[in-house]
């Protein structure tokens, strides 16, 4: 696998206008003569006007009261083309069922909470691409934020449960086990917070009266002090009572949150996850070194707008032009399987990492410098369907000879990649952003430009090798022509 | 009517009954504005009688005396009832017998009224008037707690609590208050108040006595039952009084426990889920049906769920019945068997601190003598017709013998009992009159409050369907009234349903800041058949949160433009 994660979605990072902050903001050109490169990491970096082109919907908030709301429904799925005011989805607060609108022409690309999940106000429920290319990198930050997002966002664990480190089955008997295997008894507000922390409330040992789970027991398992609410109830007297109870409320503020951080959660990994941390641990033990490169893309950027109306995503043209450099440096896209051979691939095939459902996933655009680019974007959809669905078949995504992996549209302009046990080089892809230039004659003009880093298995790969094939990928997408052919 | 009766009874009979045509919804729910109040309730209550309003306002005032009073009321009604030692003879002291007892004086009967307990009967002893006390707590400690409310005011508490002891006092207190001067309202106008067990020996005749001591048989030209109702506990159930209990031990709050289960959850298991969820306590309702809050507008009851259930420390088990719940004892816990409501398989068991029965109410009709008429009670209640005239064995109408009240079942309010006790006062004094039981409201104490008049939305559909009519709905929010907003209670909804084709009003839902005393616009324009046309030129003081109906009425639309300018009263 390869970077950690890589989804594309292009948040603001035109910084357009700002040409100064360009200026500085951009690394030294490196090496290779910079003059013209092109290459998008997204389209929208090539406007300055404006911003992102995925944006987030955002779980609003509806009352003033309201922390989090349901999904009742989504009014739209994945695919649909909304117009600004279009009801996108109905939303459930404490209060109402509200529809929620969308303020932005676009395409719904995902939706990260689905039909009758929670999510707390702010987060994003749903991401909304301007274009269909940007689908497929709106799909793959709705799996990255999935997993990004903290406790709350446990949701949706991929594949497997994964080892139980902290959850076995039920523990069944409580500690004071009265007679026999008993029920698991627990108060209506311990089984709301236990829904809301997502503990497994058969694994909480109750402490309450008859061994029964208070609220206390399960914000103990869930790693949080307990909250005011449940000290209201937890200093409530027990049965007959005589005496009044004192102030039940005053001393539940008493014990206000502490700041002491044994808090914290331990969540095992999924098992996607237990493969990415596996084959991140193996790539240790392969030498690598990295290559960057200034790539300007306005030419790039005009293509993509000229093909993007037939369906044509970034990374397809990505991945074609990458392609088309691999199959002029075949070295780069060998591998080095026994550390005593080359193992030259006889297809060359484009792994691009997708960050997914809080994993990490390689699908792969087989044969990619045959393929047009058509039939690459087309098949790059139902890829990333697919890995959403959790449909990959292994081929899919462990037949890559080359990774290509993105941060662009988080306004990363550069970054560097692992490389994947099993490939020789890996292209980490940061933002186009525009730039100020001088070109041979010290001339100064503004041209999007963007950095691309180069991570390669030096046994097999060597400096020279990867400078060369980086000049032909820079050719490539400043002449972009031929990647249309 | 009939289906507004039954509606809202099932919520609360919930157990035991496969039928609930009539069950109570116990009193608990009425807002009868009782101290000192009587008159104004009475005036309202004649509003669609024929009403000699000042008349009967200088009555009020003026007859300290049965003398003076006779000669005010000039309605010429027995002084001296030939050969009967009263005009009328009320069983049961309670809010029906009270509000019959002071209109009959008004009218100049000569009147006595017979109770075996104390006076207030259930409303004002063991009933709505209590509640409101535990409720009227209950309200200040959500506010207080509620960190967000009070911050977005710019208030800052340090920390509510409160003395169980305090609390339950002031329920007392309140109970007794009221009860004073429900006894002392009688006493100033010369009802004689007999203690006693009445019961009925043959027509127009009456003994009481306690027990033990020797009975007094007195005559009365018309006898109306007005013994009204106890808590109804299905069987399988042992209540304690301690940790399975009723309302009635419920409002005397002797112990908060930590985990309460109610059973049903109509208004009175509502209204209690509120008072225990301020409290600290954690509540599970076990409701019969399938949903909770059944016999509210359906619309009204998803949005009561979402603020007044959801939200709380509560949780639910619908579809079942609990057939076995054992007291807490011998170190064991409150032990609750659930079966399945349509299967009646055992479905579950729960294990909690305290149990409080909110099943409805059952009749209290024991012991009345009614086998002396020929009179059989339908599941306790006594049958009677739209006259409140009891009904006997054979299906006809026994003369002189009339039933208000939970007793007779048709609409278990305490104002709506006094509302028939008027109505039959008005028909013995000579004047035919049939109650609206559409236009009576009905009001649940939540906070915030809940209130309805008149059918529901699937009630009014059916109708209209039946009579071949469209109705229409409106909604208004409270979110957009400025009183509500300046409150920050900006939570509610007003539903009305009507007719678009002549602007009757159908139903009207309430659920917000208020709510019941906002329903009354509405049912005053029911009972005195003000269409909506006509309605909505009436001003509202602004802001104020009646503008959540003058919204609602504004928002309808009436094609019927020709407003009558005289609606007949409609009497039923």
């Amino acid at each position: 696998m390869a970077s950690p994660l890589l989804s594309r979605v292009s948040l603001s990072n035109s910084s357009a206008i700002s040409f100064s902050s360009s200026i500085s903001s951009t690394p030294l050109p490196r090496l290779f003569p910079p003059s013209s490169t092109a290459f998008p990491a997204e389209s929208r970096r090539r406007i300055s006007t404006v911003q992102s082109k995925i944006r987030e919907i955002f779980m609003p908030a509806l009352s003033s009261t309201m922390t989090e709301g349901k999904i009742v429904s989504w009014v739209k799925s994945e695919g649909d083309v909304l117009s600004k005011g279009e009801s996108v989805v109905v939303v459930e607060s404490d209060k109402a069922d509200m529809d929620v609108e969308t303020f932005y022409d676009g395409i719904l690309a995902a939706i990260v909470v689905g039909e009758g999940e929670t999510a707390p106000v702010g987060a994003a429920i749903g991401l909304l691409a301007e274009t269909e290319e940007e689908i497929a990198e709106a799909k793959a930050k709705a799996s990255n934020t999935a997993s990004s997002s903290p406790p709350p966002a446990a949701s949706s664990p991929p594949p497997s449960p994964a080892p139980t480190a902290v959850t076995p089955p039920p523990k069944a008997a409580p500690a004071a086990v009265p007679e026999g295997p008993r029920k698991i008894v627990a108060t209506p507000y311990a089984k709301k917070l236990a829904k809301q922390h997502k503990v497994d409330i058969a694994s909480v040992v109750g402490s309450g009266p008859f061994g029964r789970i208070t609220p206390a027991d399960i914000e103990s398992a869930a790693g949080i002090s307990p909250s005011k609410s449940s000290g209201v109830s937890a200093a409530s007297s027990a049965p007959p009572p005589v005496s009044s109870p004192p102030p039940k409320a005053a001393s539940a503020a008493a014990a206000p949150a502490s700041a002491e951080i044994p808090g914290s959660t331990v969540v095992p990994f999924t098992t996607m996850q237990a493969a990415v941390s596996k084959n991140m641990l193996e790539s240790l033990s392969v030498p690598t070194f990295r290559v960057g490169y200034p790539v300007v893309t306005d030419a790039l950027d005009a293509l993509y707008e000229k093909v993007k109306p037939k369906g044509v995503t970034m990374t397809a043209l990505l991945a074609k032009a990458a392609a088309m450099a691999l199959a002029q440096h075949p070295v780069v896209n060998a591998s080095c399987k026994d550390g005593k051979s080359f193992t030259y691939n006889s297809s060359i095939n484009i792994a691009v990492a997708v960050a997914i459902n809080g994993g990490l996933i390689t699908p792969v655009l087989q044969n990619a410098d045959k393929l047009d680019l058509y039939l690459l974007s087309q098949k790059w959809k139902e890829l990333v369907e697919k890995a959403r669905a959790k449909q990959l078949q292994p081929h899919e995504y462990n037949s890559g000879t080359f990774t290509l992996s993105n941060l662009g549209m988080f306004g990363v302009d550069r970054f560097d990649a692992i490389l994947p046990p099993g490939q020789g080089a890996i292209m980490a892809v940061g933002a186009s952003k525009p730039t100020a230039v001088a070109d041979a004659d010290g001339f100064f003009s503004v041209k999007s430009k963007m950095l691309v880093n180069v991570t390669a298995d030096h046994r097999i790969v060597y400096g020279a090798d990867l400078a060369a094939f980086l000049q032909t990928f820079s050719k490539i997408i400043e002449n972009p022509e031929s990647l249309t052919l | 009517m009939q289906a507004s009766i039954s509606l809202s009874a099932s919520p609360s009979l919930s157990l035991a009954k496969s039928n609930h045509a009539f069950e109570s919804s116990f009193p608990i729910t009425s807002s009868k504005p009782l101290n000192l109040r009587f008159c104004g309730l009475r005036r309202e209550a004649l509003g669609f009688s024929q009403l000699k309003r000042s008349d009967s306002l200088r009555v009020v005032v003026s007859s300290r005396s049965r003398s003076k009073k006779v000669s005010a009321s000039s309605s010429g009604n027995g002084t001296a009832p030939k050969g009967f030692d009263y005009d009328l003879v009320i069983i049961g002291a309670g809010v029906g017998g009270h509000g019959a007892a002071l209109h009959a004086v008004e009218k100049g009967l000569k009147t006595a009224i017979i109770e075996g307990d104390v006076v207030g009967g259930t409303c004002v002893n063991r009933g709505c008037v209590p509640s409101k006390a535990l409720l009227a707590v209950s309200g200040r400690m959500r506010e207080l707690q509620n960190e967000h409310h009070l911050k977005a005011l710019g208030l800052q508490v340090a920390a509510a609590g409160y003395d169980r002891q305090g609390v339950a006092d002031h329920a007392n207190n309140l109970a007794s208050k009221i009860r004073n001067n429900l006894t002392n309202s009688m006493k100033a106008l010369g009802v004689d108040i007999l203690t006693g067990v009445g019961t009925i020996l043959g027509p127009q005749k009456v003994k009481y006595g306690k027990v033990g001591a020797s009975d007094n048989i007195i005559t009365a030209k018309d006898i109306i039952i007005a013994t009204g109702s106890v808590p109804f506990v299905p069987k399988g159930i042992e209540v304690d009084g301690k940790t399975v209990i009723t309302s009635d031990h419920a409002l005397k709050l002797e112990f908060v426990p930590d985990w309460i289960a109610i059973v049903g959850s109509g208004y009175i298991g509502l209204e209690f889920s509120d008072v225990y969820t301020a409290l600290g306590s954690e509540v599970t309702f076990i409701e019969a049906l399938d949903q909770l809050m059944p016999g509210f507008d359906p619309e009204i009851g998803k949005l009561a769920q979402r603020v007044l259930v959801n939200p709380r420390n509560i949780d639910y088990h619908t579809g079942v019945f609990a057939t076995k719940i054992t007291p807490a004892k011998d170190g064991k816990p409150v032990i609750i068997e659930l079966i399945d409501a349509k299967t009646k398989e055992p479905k579950d068991s729960l294990e909690v601190d305290a149990a409080l029965i909110a099943t409805g109410r059952a009749p209290f009709t024991k012991a009345l003598g009614l086998e002396n008429i020929n009179v059989e009670t339908q599941r306790g209640f006594v049958p009677v017709d739209e006259r409140m005239q009891v009904i006997d064995a054979k299906g006809n109408l026994v003369p002189h013998l009339y039933c208000i009240g939970d007793a007779n079942g048709k609409m278990m309010l305490a104002h709506a009992a006094s509302a028939q006790g008027i109505s039959v006062v008005e028909q013995v004094t000579g004047k035919d009159h049939v109650l609206n039981h559409l236009s009576i409201p009905a009001a649940c104490f939540t906070h915030p409050e809940i209130s309805m008049v008149g059918l529901t939305e699937p009630q009014a559909r059916e109708k209209a369907e039946q009579e071949g009519f469209e109705i229409s709905i409106t909604k208004t929010s409270f979110k957009a009234n400025t009183k509500a907003l300046a409150e920050n209670e900006g939570e509610g909804l007003a539903k009305l349903i009507y007719r678009p084709d002549n602007g009757e009003i159908l139903g009207v839902h309430i659920f917000g800041l208020h709510a019941a005393d906002l329903i009354h616009e509405a049912s005053n324009a029911i009972a005195l058949g003000t269409r909506i046309q006509d309605i909505k030129f009436a001003v509202h003081a602004h802001p104020t949160l009646s503008e959540v109906l003058d919204e609602l009425f504004k928002s309808a639309k009436v094609n019927a433009h020709v407003s009558s300018p005289v609606n007949e009263p409609v009497a039923v």
